[in-house]
């Protein structure tokens, strides 16, 4: 199917369940994204989050000061509150699967779905332990409540893998066939192991410790701002600054592979992300400006010749296939794909720089950049990173349009023909406010709390000062 | 064969859900039920350290429960899905608002904050069940058709079988929760928290077999395939089994013999799923679709198995591990009443009641 070929055509099924559908899936795609991106920034703590507790940790044993173990005991309950919140959001993820796309379960579930049971018992496990884990702080012995939280950072990292593997899988469907409009024959194991599945795991699971990283460095970085350096909250800086910091940088460089990855299995997707009409060697990347349907061409961006042929297939006169290729009723949305790739091109870049300073400084100096500027520059990483993290999935998501499943089933042939979606939609959007404002509420309820009252006893409270 | 083992992981993981999810709904409701700040406030604050570690891990049963359904039954969760869109929307609101509410409530400042969230989490720990169970009781009584949104929306769950479901699934689950709330507070020794969750899970005990077997004649005109099925054969040897198993928790909770009333407890829960099974046995949606068209084809049916076979293997001992530790009190907090933090000590702290 996919290619360089100049035209390409869609495998399209027919639908299992059939029935009226919506006249248009907007809703339901409202509804499902802002599920996610509620979903995805929470679970990048389940996925970072254990190993820098595990680790701080593992200083506790290694030293015996209870600065560290105030800190892992403190972040192990920030840990545990927002996989509560995960796996409520995760919940409605699964209800919605069924309540907004019941015929894309009804037609692929069988294909895709062991990835999901997988998912469910790596969660299950990552529950049982995160549990075993918060509770057991001194009340199992030293070793063992640190070997426990090990099982939390693997199952956060099996269960990434497996529901990653969906939608690798929806963007470049494999593991079936379709005999006339018909899904028959699934292999679930290879639709499990899909071609997109390496890079779109690797990239967003780097993301969760950026994210995560930037964001709780950020809280630190204030409090250094404000004075606050004593051994309590330096560790804090470092650890998490450090875990970011390391993944930025490589995360440019999955990025690129992501990139090539999608220019071979989806090249009208990686068409869209550039706003590439024609079909031309030697493509040029344009930095900014906005894609005009009418013409095809992007106005008012800064080109620079022939650079996305040599990103996107490492040859600076490679073919790069254009939206002219496929129908216009089977291109996505040009500029919102765009705009959110740019962005996320644009954060990522500036978060590697931050990354590969902090990285240089400590290994050439042994302590913490001087200049305020840096610390400014932590706090705003955060949310940065976070755009940049849903800007990513915008990217993805929106780029796969019209197709919830990569040309072989259009997202409006997935969708309920229920009623009622404003309703919902309306509703969960006002969820969605509470519990946000609730658990930033909890949270900064959780960081205002002395760090004394997690081990009983006074934290170093000396400064430290740094060794020059 | 194959698709009857993957039927069985979804019955597994139902009867688990109906176990200790239900367990945890039903502390919901006692907690909800108990009184004011000062009174409840001993009941609750049993009720928050006996559910904290659990509860994530016993929610997920729930989605083990989906996820199987989906792959090994697709075009039946599609159906299920997409009618009884209503019940099933409200139950996974629900399930957020609980679940923030109660690691919130852990968290609260003031009794007025923890009131707020103890309402909502213990107002939608009542709802979920009713809920899920309504969904439940549309699919027994044949009202969920096989298509894209093809059932009545509304008449798919308001009748009288799935308003049945609901409030027998509210009831046994806060029946389950005194029975363990009550082993809990043998633990934790607080005698007087005994005698009240004693009190309470004689009482539901007794009120959720009332109405179980009177429901039997809700069925009879309501679902009659659903009634004959559980009137006859393994069904019949099921609610059988299940009342013999709620009497004997009956016994065994008025002789305060908690630990093993629990096993009894649980064990009349799963007989009625097993039955319910059984009752609709070859049916996956009745009156249409059996079980063996529903089923996906054999190489995900197998994948299923091998995979979910390959995850118990790291499953079955970790879950092990955390209930052994529950069971053993390793995990357990200091027991305070919930509305103690938010005051001082006093002397009617030590003597309650
Ligand atoms: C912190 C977040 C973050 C950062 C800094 C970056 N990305 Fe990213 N990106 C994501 C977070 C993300 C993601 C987790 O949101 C996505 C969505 C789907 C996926 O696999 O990862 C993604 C997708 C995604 C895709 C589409 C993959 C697909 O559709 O299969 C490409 C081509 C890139 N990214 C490229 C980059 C490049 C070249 C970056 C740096 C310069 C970059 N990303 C930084
Ligand atoms: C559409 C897609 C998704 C669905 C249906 C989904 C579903 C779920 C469910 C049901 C849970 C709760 C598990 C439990 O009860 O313990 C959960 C938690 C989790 N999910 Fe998702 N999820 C989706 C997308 C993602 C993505 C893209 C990631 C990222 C890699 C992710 C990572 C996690 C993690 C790490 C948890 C553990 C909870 C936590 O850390 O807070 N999920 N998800
Ligand atoms: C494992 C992961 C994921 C799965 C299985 C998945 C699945 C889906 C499905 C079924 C839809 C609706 C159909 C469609 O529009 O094609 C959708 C849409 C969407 N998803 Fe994902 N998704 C995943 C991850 C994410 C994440 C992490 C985000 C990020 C925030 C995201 C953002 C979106 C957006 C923005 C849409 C709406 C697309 C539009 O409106 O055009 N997705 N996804």
């Amino acid at each position: 199917m996919a290619g360089p070929a100049f035209t390409m055509f869609a495998q399209q099924v027919v639908e299992t369940l059939g029935g009226e559908h919506q006249p248009d899936t907007v809703l339901a795609r409202q509804m499902q994204a802002l599920s996610l991106a509620v979903h995805i920034p929470i679970v990048c703590f389940g996925i970072a989050f254990p190993a820098m507790i595990v680790f701080v940790e593992g200083l506790y044993l290694r030293t015996g000061d209870l600065a560290y173990k105030a800190l892992a005991k403190r972040w192990s309950k920030v840990a545990l509150i927002l996989f509560a919140v995960g796996v409520v959001t995760g919940t409605i993820l699964s209800f919605e699967f069924g309540l907004l796309w019941p015929d894309f379960m009804a037609t692929f579930g069988e294909v895709f779905g062991i990835a999901f049971g997988l998912e469910g018992i790596s969660f299950f496990v990552e529950a049982i332990f995160i549990a075993i884990y918060v509770y057991g702080w001194d009340r199992l012995s030293r070793r063992a409540h640190f070997l426990t939280g090990i099982p939390i950072v693997i199952s956060g990292f099996t269960g990434s893998l497996n529901v990653i593997a969906v939608n690798g899988w929806m963007n470049n469907p494999e593991g079936f066939d379709v005999v006339d409009g018909r899904v028959v024959n699934p292999q679930p194991w290879d639709a499990l192991f899909n071609a997109n599945m390496w890079h779109e795991l690797i990239h967003m699971y780097l993301a969760g410790y950026i994210v995560a990283g930037f964001i709780v460095a950020g809280i630190y970085a204030y409090a250094w701002l404000k004075g606050r350096r004593d051994r309590y909250h330096r560790t804090g800086l470092v650890v998490t600054l450090a875990f970011a910091s390391l993944a930025a940088p490589v995360q440019v460089v999955i990025g690129d592979w992501a990139g090539r990855q999608v220019a071979e299995s989806q090249p009208v997707k990686l068409a869209a992300f550039e706003g590439v009409y024609r079909t031309q060697d030697g493509a040029p990347f344009t930095i900014g400006g906005i894609y005009d349907k009418d013409t095809g061409e992007v106005k008012w961006g800064i080109e620079i010749p022939k650079l996305l042929s040599l990103l996107a297939h490492h040859d600076p006169n490679a073919r790069v296939v254009g939206l002219e290729a496929v129908p216009a009723d089977d291109r996505p949305p040009v500029n919102i794909v765009r705009f959110s790739f740019q962005t996320m091109v644009g954060i990522g870049t500036a978060l590697a720089l931050l990354g590969t300073t902090f990285i240089v400084t400590w290994f050439r100096k042994r302590r913490l950049p001087r200049s305020r500027w840096f610390y400014r520059g932590v706090m705003a990483a955060g949310p940065l990173a976070f755009v940049a993290l849903i800007a990513g999935w915008i990217t993805t998501e929106v780029g796969r349009q019209p197709w919830i499943v990569y040309e072989v089933m259009r997202t409006d042939q997935a969708v309920t023909a229920a009623d009622g979606l404003e309703v919902g939609y309306v509703f969960l959007v006002c969820v969605y406010l509470g519990l946000g404002a609730a658990v930033v509420w909890l949270l900064r309820r959780l960081t205002r709390r002395p760090p004394a009252t997690e081990v009983g006893a006074p934290v170093a409270p000396a400064r430290d000062e740094e060794p020059s | 064969m194959l698709a009857e083992l993957c039927l069985g992981l979804v019955m597994l993981g139902l009867a688990a859900y109906a176990v200790l999810g239900s367990a945890d709904f039903g502390a919901g409701f006692w907690d909800l039920t108990a009184g004011g700040d000062r009174r409840g406030g001993r009941l609750r604050g049993m009720v928050q350290r006996s559910m904290s570690p659990v509860w994530e891990a016993n929610h997920v049963w729930l989605i083990f429960v989906l996820v199987i359904a989906w792959t090994a039954f697709p075009v039946a969760f599609g159906s299920i899905f997409s009618t009884l869109y209503i019940p099933l929307f409200l139950a996974a609101i629900g399930i957020i608002f609980r679940g923030t509410a109660f690691v919130l409530r852990g968290q609260a400042a003031t009794i007025r904050e923890a009131r707020v969230l103890g309402a909502l989490f213990a107002l939608s720990s009542v709802l979920i069940p009713f809920f899920l169970g309504a969904a439940l009781g549309g699919i027994a009584s044949g009202r969920v058709e096989v298509g894209n949104a093809a059932g009545d929306p509304v008449s798919s769950w308001l009748n009288p079988t799935s308003v049945l479901i609901g409030v027998i699934a509210v009831l046994s689950g806060a029946y389950l929760a005194a029975v363990f709330l009550a082993g809990d507070s043998e633990r934790a020794d607080q005698p007087d928290l005994v005698r009240a969750f004693r009190a309470r899970a004689l009482g539901m005990g007794a009120l959720t077999g009332v109405v179980a077997l009177g429901g039997l004649l809700v069925l009879r005109d309501d679902a009659p395939d659903l009634y004959d099925g559980l009137t006859s054969g393994g069904g019949l040897v099921m609610v059988i089994a299940s009342a013999l198993a709620g009497t004997a928790t009956l016994a065994l909770v008025w002789r305060e013999r908690f630990g093993v009333a629990r096993f009894t407890a649980a064990l009349a829960v799963v007989c009625i799923v097993v039955g319910w099974a059984l009752a609709q046995d070859p049916y996956l949606l009745p009156p249409e679709l059996t079980l063996d068209e529903a089923a996906a084809s054999d190489a995900t049916l197998s994948a299923v198995l091998i995979g979910v076979g390959l995850g118990m293997i790291i499953l079955a001992p970790s879950l092990w591990l955390l209930y052994h530790l529950v069971l053993q009190g390793r995990l357990d907090q200091e027991y305070e009443p919930l509305d103690q933090r938010f005051r001082p000590l006093t002397a009617s702290d030590e003597d309650p009641q």
